[in-house]
């Protein structure tokens, strides 16, 4: 059973206001013994591998992006089976009420968030503004370890089509709207890593043609929570161009950036079709001979 | 490779990590974020006199300072790191090169191997991006260790 959706003027914009939480909501559930009962599951989720360690949000759990979600050989998420034996761990189970957060604007947490949504968890959420303004505003951290009672989840296989695009459903998207969140240095192809972050070796700067620059965290205000329903139109639909119904495709680095932007495309403005491109411009820019257009341009898809 | 060529401080850390399962690897490195020293108040108030390693995934400065010692033996090199709380798998690294390298002699630093953090056995569990952001701190440290030799000597 679902824990009961929040009703506040800020979601109420927003197409799918069941996705979101704010902290103020999240303390008053952890007052009622929401998570003690079960019936919640608050999972941490960040860049840093051991940032939970330092203090988490009393009774939270972690999942990390790379050990937990990803698939140890192939460049892959784990299978239905090791995400039901995971998921069972952290005292999940298929019907639970899943709230994740993190930290940098909840870049992590939004991926383990479109994770759990390649394998049709239904209710999981996100804490708007993460960590950091849970931090900001004083509450409650423990570094005590959550003892979860194991939960009980069947093994269900992902389902990515509706979500997941691959490099060949990219080629096949030209001409349809891409969304290009990482930095306007990486777009223009100036540099093929973010700022301040190490080189990962794409071997070709740039951007997918056609694509537009908007960077993931011009959806984020300045407290780490999405914006509002307006300046998320403004965004999207008056610069990106983007039109009510379209189908769109996100991408970055290795897809966890834009998976904080598939959000906002999916759930606070209600696009139907939206899909990350995980393999992002790891991938494109190490592919053979894929279209790619450099400078501040967005380019047109070649003939 | 193995940790016969690590000054014995060093080795003596690499060994407790060896001998850890993975999961008390990372906690032992939560305890090295923990114990890495603050910076001095000289160089808190002076931003410009340490570096940034622009590899590390999270914010790093680092520098190095040279005591002399009057015993007639080597030099001892000091080392100075900063990293913020909220990146405590950065300030774990710094905090092991700290406790492994600080007080050595230039030589004994020009001497640890590059590649000595993955002798931690912490690359499976905190991705091989951040190993590299690692392995540049080191290379930083005998970067400048090297320099300030040359002009010593």
């Amino acid at each position: 059973m679902s824990y009961p959706v929040e009703q506040n003027e800020k979601f109420a914009a927003y197409a799918r206001p069941e996705r979101l939480v704010s902290t103020e909501w999240l303390a008053a559930a952890l007052e009622s013994g929401a998570v003690a009962d079960g019936k919640l599951v608050v999972v941490e989720s960040d860049e840093d591998v051991l940032l939970y360690e330092t203090g988490h949000i009393p009774g939270s759990v972690k999942i990390d992006w790379h050990t937990d979600l990803n698939d140890e050989v192939t460049r892959d998420y784990v299978d239905g089976t090791a995400f039901a034996a995971l998921a069972a761990s952290k005292g999940i189970s298929r019907d639970s009420t899943v709230v994740i957060y993190g930290d940098k604007s909840n870049w992590w947490a939004a991926y383990a968030l479109w994770v759990f949504t390649l394998f049709g968890h239904e209710d999981v959420r996100l804490l708007d503004g993460g960590r950091d303004k849970w931090i900001a505003e004083g509450r409650a951290l423990t570094t005590e370890t959550s003892a979860p009672v194991a939960g009980d989840y069947p093994v269900v296989e992902r389902n990515d089509a509706p979500i997941r695009a691959f490099k060949e459903d990219v080629l096949a998207h030209l001409g349809k709207p891409l969304i290009d969140v990482r930095s306007p240095e990486e777009y223009t192809g100036q540099r093929t890593h973010m700022p301040a972050y190490p080189e990962e070796g794409a071997l070709r700067g740039g951007h997918i043609p056609t694509a537009a620059s908007i960077p993931w965290a011009r959806a984020a205000a300045a407290d780490g929570t999405y914006r509002s329903r307006d300046e998320l139109e403004a965004l999207y639909l008056g610069e990106a161009g983007l039109s009510e119904g379209d189908d769109v495709v996100a991408y970055c680095r290795i897809g966890e950036r834009s998976s904080h932007t598939w959000f906002a495309l999916k759930y606070l403005l209600g696009f139907d079709t939206v899909r990350n491109y995980d393999g992002s411009w790891t991938e494109w820019g190490n592919a053979v001979r894929v279209p790619i257009v450099k400078g501040a341009e967005r380019g047109s898809v070649p003939a | 490779m193995t940790t016969q060529h690590l000054p014995a401080s060093l080795a003596e850390i690499v060994d407790d990590f060896q001998a850890l399962t993975e999961p008390e690897r990372l906690q032992l490195l939560l305890e090295f974020s923990r114990e890495l020293p603050e910076l001095p108040d000289r160089l808190k108030n002076h931003p410009e006199l340490l570096e940034q390693v622009v590899e590390c995934q999270s914010p790093l400065f680092l520098t190095i300072e040279t005591e002399k010692n009057d015993a007639g033996t080597a030099d001892a090199v000091r080392l100075y790191f900063k990293a913020p709380p909220e990146a405590p798998t950065t300030r774990g690294f710094a905090g092991v090169l700290h406790e492994g390298l600080d007080g050595l002699s230039a030589e004994d630093i020009l001497a640890v191997p590059d590649d000595m953090p993955e002798l931690l056995g912490l690359t499976r569990a905190i991705t091989p991006l951040r190993m590299r952001g690692m392995t540049a701190m080191l290379g930083r440290i005998k970067r400048k260790v090297a320099a300030s030799s040359r002009q010593l000597s």
